[in-house]
């Protein structure tokens, strides 16, 4: 009998061994096909998708779709392409990353390292803010967000993502921290090293992966929230948000080559980021799901 | 004595107030923002509020309107229908496939990625693609036809009755790879001797993980249950990106229904009250597991 190396393999016959592989590549082609789809028909000529087959490679290679979706298409009134949402996306998902990472560390590292009395109910507060549904707060929020100013700006959409990004940061520095050896701290402490010193000095040196995990998380969320985007957007809207617009436009010809290269652009970020850091993407991943 | 101890005592009295401090401004955001919101959205439940919000009580009349508004039960019926098939679909896949990965697969670290990237993009974009792969004219039921299967039909997204299972299709594409990699690492932390024993015992290799392996993944279950169940209650984009809530109002969920009775319909009350309901079910699934977790680890 061959060592069993991974954990759960049970001994296959010839036949079963087909069989496994078999669902597997039918699976995968499900998970590639609508991937394939877009890819192809974004390249295609309008014709070629109206009167072609779909699941087919273009005949006609183009790029006119792409610079369509990017420069030129009407999104809304203005035909100005995605071009803009994209910039809108960036200037908002930026510091709302660096905001709620840098808080979520300072959070993780108080409630680890510095606990006091309370600090389970307010990690408990902060757990359970994570998982609320959006909709109990979209109606307090464009209130506030009317009486700061902030309605349809992207300070305000970067405020809304901080302020609900916090409890995930939080949540990833805090279970990272709480394996961290807490006599390192004390002894820091005993040397004479106050709370931004030993963060500076001890903690964050260490904390580099968690810090990808982070930020991989919360870029990938925040650029891809539509919700909040789409009620306080207003005039500074986010990419998914113009996708949408393009998408559902009632008028004119439905230029399907167009959206699904629009699609794609809209995708192309956060699949950047986790095809070079796949790996971190699914500890975040696993992390906000299985805590431990 | 005291003169000596009070330098260390100021130190000490500000180094215990400096954690206290730096945690301050998110406490104070969290405060204001998500449970301030929550009790806000609450009392707006019980008022008569249209367009804006107003502040004259009228007692539990939002929650019987609620009730007997047909569109609201068409969402709910419709959250049960895409709930229950969306939590059952995307176990069985995520458990299946992870168990099939997990039988030393050549190519397992080509497979896993591909399996779990639909995860990194944004509903709208899974909701685009899919909305043109299901159109009848231009996607998968045209294909067939050229493929020379002419009697093949697949209009689901056109049809009242079928519209909510591709909601279903799209959003398990999306998430079962998840679920998946959920599984792979509940199997991969479990034990293999008691499995070698197992089989030195002539257990058959079905029989293997109906009565051990599976029993042993309860965890695992109970987190994707958890998980899947609260997205499912969030789901909005999907639907909006997708379907638009139609044909009709065939594939309404209670999100979208919140959004167009507060902000396009002026029952902000209403709107309110179908709010504080999504919330409640979703605190009636996450707390005890939150409870559990935290009690845990403690």
């Amino acid at each position: 009998m061959a060592a069993v190396e991974q954990d759960t393999a049970v001994r296959t016959g010839g036949i079963s061994r087909v069989f496994i592989y078999g669902i597997l590549l039918i699976f995968m082609l499900f998970y590639m096909m609508p991937l394939f789809v877009m890819v192809a028909n974004s390249l295609k000529p309008l014709g070629e998708i109206t009167g072609g087959n779909m699941m087919a490679l273009p005949e006609v290679w183009t790029l006119e779709p792409w610079r369509q979706a990017w420069s030129a298409a009407q999104i809304g009134v203005e035909p100005t392409g995605l071009k803009p949402y994209f910039l809108n996306s960036i200037l908002m998902v930026v510091p709302a990353v660096v905001i709620s990472t840098i808080l979520g560390a300072l959070n993780g590292y108080v409630l680890t390292k510095w606990s006091f009395r309370g600090d389970k109910i307010i990690f408990g507060l902060l757990l359970f803010s994570c998982f609320i549904p959006f909709q109990i707060v979209l109606i307090p929020m464009a209130t506030v967000l009317g009486k700061l100013g902030l309605a349809g700006s992207i300070p305000g959409l970067v405020l809304v993502h901080v302020v609900y990004g916090i409890g995930f940061s939080t949540l990833y520095f805090r279970n990272y921290y709480a394996s961290f050896p807490t006599e390192l701290v004390r002894a820091a402490m005993i040397d004479g090293a106050g709370f931004f010193r030993i963060f500076w000095r001890i903690m964050l040196p260490v904390s580099g992966p968690i810090i990808v995990v982070t930020v991989i998380w919360q870029f990938t969320n925040i650029w891809n929230d539509f919700l909040f985007g789409a009620s306080f957007g207003g005039q500074s809207q986010p990419m998914t948000v113009a996708l949408n617009n393009l998408v559902q436009s009632s008028t004119g010809v439905k230029e399907y080559n167009v959206h699904f290269a629009g699609a794609i652009l809209a995708a192309l970020p956060t699949l950047i980021v986790y095809i070079i850091a796949g790996r971190f993407f699914v500890r975040g991943l696993m992390a906000g799901s299985v805590k431990g | 004595m005291a003169y000596q101890s009070t330098g260390v005592d100021f130190r000490t009295r500000l180094q215990d107030w400096i954690p206290k401090l730096v945690l301050s401004p998110s406490l104070a955001a969290m405060l204001i923002f998500v449970y301030g919101f929550i009790v806000f959205t609450f009392y707006l439940s019980f008022t008569g509020s249209k367009m804006l919000p107003s502040f004259d009580l009228v007692g539990f009349e939002n929650y019987a309107k609620l009730w007997n508004l047909s569109a609201w039960w068409v969402a709910v019926v419709n959250l049960m229908i895409f709930a229950s098939l969306y939590i059952t679909i995307c176990t069985a896949i995520g458990l299946t496939l992870a168990i099939l990965l997990d039988q030393k697969i050549r190519g397992e670290g080509v497979l896993r990625p591909i399996y779990l990237y639909p995860m990194a993009l944004s509903f709208i974009v899974t909701g685009t693609a899919w909305k043109w792969i299901m159109d009848p004219g231009i996607g998968i039921e045209n294909s067939m036809h050229l493929w020379g299967w002419t009697s093949f039909q697949f209009n689901w997204i056109k049809d009242r009755d079928m519209a909510i299972y591709t909601v279903v299709i799209a959003a398990v594409w999306q998430t079962s790879g998840f679920v998946m990699a959920m599984f792979l690492a509940g199997l991969r932390g479990i034990d293999n001797e008691i499995l070698k024993a197992a089989q030195i015992d002539g257990a058959s290799n079905f029989s293997l993980y109906r009565r051990i392996v599976i029993p042993m993944l309860r965890p695992a279950f109970l987190s994707a249950f958890v998980i899947l169940a609260h997205l499912a209650v969030k789901s909005y984009d999907l639907i909006i990106a997708l379907t638009g809530g139609g044909p009709g109002r065939a594939t309404e969920l209670p999100a979208t229904f919140m959004y167009s009775y507060t902000f396009t319909r002026n029952s902000m009350g209403i709107g309110a009250a179908s709010a504080v309901i999504m919330l409640m079910t979703i605190a009636a699934i996450m707390t005890p597991y939150l409870y559990a977790e935290l009690k845990e680890k403690s």
